[in-house]
C-alpha cells in the first residue's frame, strides 16, 4: 500500500523517508546488542582475554617452555611468578597467556572449518533439495547418533597428536548444527515472497543468493558461530584432558588444567587460575552469543 | 504405534551400520596395530598372531567378517586380553558407568525439576535470578574443571570425601555430583521455560477459574504440559553422560567403560573399540527413540510418523 503511495506521489515518498531517516534490520540489531549489559561486558572481557593471549606472552620475562630447578613449584609471587610455576619451575602465567592463545586460536580456526563445511552442506542441500536434499540430512542425522567425542577421539587416535588436525578434526565434527541451521534457513528463505519478487524482477540464481540468501542466513549463523567457538575451546580441553590434545612443550587450557588436576595437592593455584580463565572465557562466549541472539532474532526472547 | 516403531527401526538399523563402517576403517586407518608392543615380537610370531585373529587378510574380507559376527551378536575376542572377549569386558566396565549415568540424571532431574519449576513461580524474584545465573554457570564449566575443583576443596582441603576409587558408598558422592551439575543447569532451564509458558496458559487459567488449590494447578495442570520438552532431552541427556563418564573416571579413577574405551583406542585394541562405539550408539538411538514414544504417549498433540 505505502509502496503503491510512494509510486504515485515521489516526493511525498522521499519526505516521508527523511522525516523517519530508514533504520534497517541490523541498526536495530545492533541498538538491541549495546543495550545488553551483560553482552557488552562479555565484549570487553574477551577483548581483553584477546589482547592479553595476543601480546601476553611477550611482555613477560619468562617464555613458556623455560625449565627452572630453582623455580619448582613456586607459589604466586615468589621468585617473580606472578601466579606461581609448574613441577618444572615455569611461569604460570606465561604458560596460562600461551595456553589461551592456543586455545583461543583453535576456538576460531576449528569454527571457521566447520563454517565452512556447515553453510556449503547446508545452503547446497536446501537450495537443491529433492533427493540430493534427503541423502545429505541423513549423513547428518547419521554423523549426529555417534557420540561425538568418540569420533574425534577416533579421529585423533588415527591421525596422531598432530597440531593442524586438531582443529580439523574438531571442525569435522562441529558443521552438523551448522549444516541443520543453514538448510533449514535456506528452505523457508527459498519460498519467500521476497525471493519470488526478485526473480520476478529478473535477478539471476548467483544474485539472489548473493543478494538475498546470503544477508538473510547471516544472522542465524552468526549466532551459532559464537556459541561454536566455546564448544570448540571446550571440546579441545576435554581431549588434551584426556592426553589427546595439544601436546607438551606447547600448552592449552585443558592442558594447563589435567596438569593441575594432577598436581593440586602440592599446588593448587597450577588448577585454580587456569579453571578460572577458562569459565570467564567461556562465560563471555556465552553471553556474547545469547546477547547476539537476542539482538538479532528478538522472536526468542 | 507399531507400524512407527517399526519404521523407525528401519531408519535406525542403517545408521548402526554406518557407525560400525565408519568406526572400522577409521580404527583400521590408524598407525600401529595391537601387537606392536615396546618389546618388538619376532616377525613370525606377529604373524601367527595376525593370522589367529584374521588381521592377515584383505581388509574388506576382515570387514564382511566383522560385520557377520556382530550380527550374530558375537563381539569377538580382546586382542590385547586373549583370555577375555569384549562381552566380558564391557560386562565388566558397564555397570560402573551405568551406575553413575543413571545416579546423575536422577539426582540432576530431580534437583532441576525443583529449580525449574521454584523460579518460574518466583518469576524475577531473586531466587530466581540466581537460579538462572547458577544454570547459565552450570551450562559454561565443563566437567573437568568442576570434578578438580570439588576434589581439592571436599577431598583434599575438608578431607570429607575420597579422591577416587568406589570402595563405599561415599566414593559414589563426588563422581555422580560432578556429572549431574551440567545435566541440573540444562533441566532447569527447560523446566523453567516450560513452566513459564504453561502459568500463562488457557488451561491453567480455566484450571485456577474452577477453584482448584494453587498446589493442584501447579502440579497437576501446569507442570504436565512443562515437562514434555524434557522428555525429548533424553537422548543428548545419554550422550552428554557418556562423554562426561570419560572425564569422571579419568578423574577418579573408576573402572568403567570410558575408560576401557580410551585405553583401548590408544592400544590399538580394535575388537574393543568397536564392541564400545556399538553400545554407545545403539543406547544414544535407543534412548531417541524411547523419547519419542513416550513423547506421543504423553501429549496427543504428537503424531508419530
Amino acid at each position: 500500500m505505502s509502496g503503491a503511495l510512494l509510486v504515485r506521489n515521489p516526493r511525498d515518498g522521499e519526505a516521508l523517508e527523511a522525516a523517519i531517516k530508514g533504520r534497517s534490520l541490523w541498526d536495530d540489531a545492533r541498538r538491541r546488542l549495546l543495550r545488553n549489559r551483560a553482552a557488552m561486558a562479555s565484549l570487553g572481557l574477551l577483548a581483553i582475554l584477546v589482547l592479553a593471549a595476543a601480546i601476553g606472552p611477550y611482555l613477560t620475562p619468562y617464555s613458556y617452555d623455560q625449565i627452572s630447578k630453582d623455580d619448582v613449584w613456586a607459589p604466586p609471587l615468589v621468585h617473580g611468578h606472578l601466579l606461581g610455576a609448574d613441577s618444572l619451575g615455569r611461569d604460570l602465567l606465561c604458560r596460562l597467556l600461551v595456553g589461551l592463545r592456543v586455545s583461543l586460536a583453535i576456538g576460531v580456526v576449528a569454527s571457521a572449518v566447520s563454517l565452512v563445511i556447515g553453510v556449503a552442506w547446508g545452503a547446497t542441500a536446501g537450495f537443491i533439495g529433492g533427493v540430493l536434499d534427503e541423502a545429505m540430512m541423513r549423513f547428518v542425522d547419521v554423523l549426529y547418533a555417534l557420540p561425538f567425542m568418540f569420533f574425534v577421539i577416533l579421529l585423533m587416535v588415527v591421525f596422531g597428536r598432530n597440531f593442524i588436525l586438531i582443529f580439523l578434526a574438531i571442525g569435522a565434527v562441529e558443521w552438523l548444527t551448522m549444516a541443520r541451521i543453514v538448510r533449514g534457513q535456506t528452505l523457508s528463505l527459498k519460498q519467500m515472497e521476497f525471493i519470488e519478487a526478485a526473480r520476478a524482477a529478473g535477478l539471476g540464481d548467483g544474485a539472489i543468493i548473493v543478494r538475498h540468501i546470503v544477508p538473510n542466513l547471516l544472522g542465524p549463523v552468526v549466532v551459532y558461530l559464537t556459541l561454536t567457538i566455546p564448544g570448540v575451546i571446550l571440546a579441545e580441553s576435554f581431549l588434551s584432558f584426556l592426553g589427546l590434545g595439544v601436546q607438551e612443550p606447547l600448552t592449552s587450557l585443558g592442558v594447563l588444567i589435567s596438569n593441575g588436576a594432577i598436581s593440586m595437592d602440592q599446588a593448587p593455584w597450577l588448577l585454580v587460575f587456569p579453571s578460572l580463565t577458562m569459565i570467564v572465557a567461556l562465560m563471555a562466549f556465552n553471553f556474547i552469543g545469547d546477547g547476539l541472539r537476542d539482538a538479532i532474532d528478538p522472536k526468542d526472547r | 504405534m507399531l507400524r512407527f516403531l517399526l519404521r523407525r527401526l528401519l531408519v535406525a538399523l542403517p545408521t548402526l551400520f554406518l557407525v560400525v563402517t565408519l568406526a572400522f576403517f577409521m580404527m583400521r586407518a590408524a598407525p600401529g596395530g595391537p601387537f606392536e608392543t615396546n618389546r618388538k615380537l619376532p616377525p613370525e610370531v606377529e604373524q601367527n598372531l595376525k593370522a589367529k585373529y584374521g588381521l592377515d587378510r584383505p581388509l574388506g574380507v576382515q570387514y564382511l567378517g566383522y560385520l557377520a559376527n556382530v550380527a550374530r551378536g558375537d563381539l569377538g575376542p580382546s586382542l590385547k586380553y586373549p583370555d577375555r572377549s569384549v562381552l566380558d569386558i564391557i560386562r565388566q566396565g558397564f555397570p560402573t558407568s551405568l551406575r553413575l549415568g543413571v545416579s546423575a540424571l536422577t539426582l540432576g532431574g530431580v534437583l532441576g525439576l525443583c529449580f525449574g519449576v521454584f523460579g518460574a513461580l518466583r518469576q524475577n524474584s531473586p531466587a530466581d535470578y540466581a537460579i538462572t545465573t547458577l544454570a547459565v554457570l552450570g551450562v559454561c564449566i565443563p566437567t573437568f574443571v568442576t570434578g578438580p575443583l570439588l576434589v581439592l576443596v571436599f577431598a583434599s582441603w575438608l578431607g570429607w570425601l575420597p579422591t577416587g576409587g568406589l570402595d563405599d558408598v561415599r566414593g559414589y558422592v563426588l563422581p555422580v555430583v560432578v556429572l549431574a551439575l551440567p545435566q541440573v543447569a540444562i533441566i532447569s532451564r527447560l523446566t523453567r521455560a516450560g513452566m513459564v509458558e504453561a502459568m500463562a496458559s488457557n488451561h491453567v487459567r480455566t484450571a485456577r477459574a474452577r477453584g482448584l488449590p494453587e498446589r493442584s494447578v501447579v502440579l497437576n495442570h501446569a507442570l504436565r504440559g512443562a515437562v514434555l520438552p524434557l522428555v525429548s532431552y533424553l537422548g543428548p541427556a545419554a550422550a552428554g553422560l557418556i562423554t562426561g563418564s570419560l572425564v569422571v573416571e579419568r578423574l577418579f579413577t573408576l573402572p568403567g567403560l570410558g575408560k576401557a574405551f580410551v585405553v583401548s583406542a590408544l592400544q590399538r585394541d580394535y575388537t574393543v573399540v568397536m564392541g564400545v562405539v556399538i553400545l554407545y550408539a545403539s543406547l544414544v538411538i535407543g534412548l531417541n527413540l524411547l523419547a519419542e514414544v513416550i513423547q506421543s504417549l504423553l501429549d496427543p498433540r504428537v503424531k508419530l510418523s
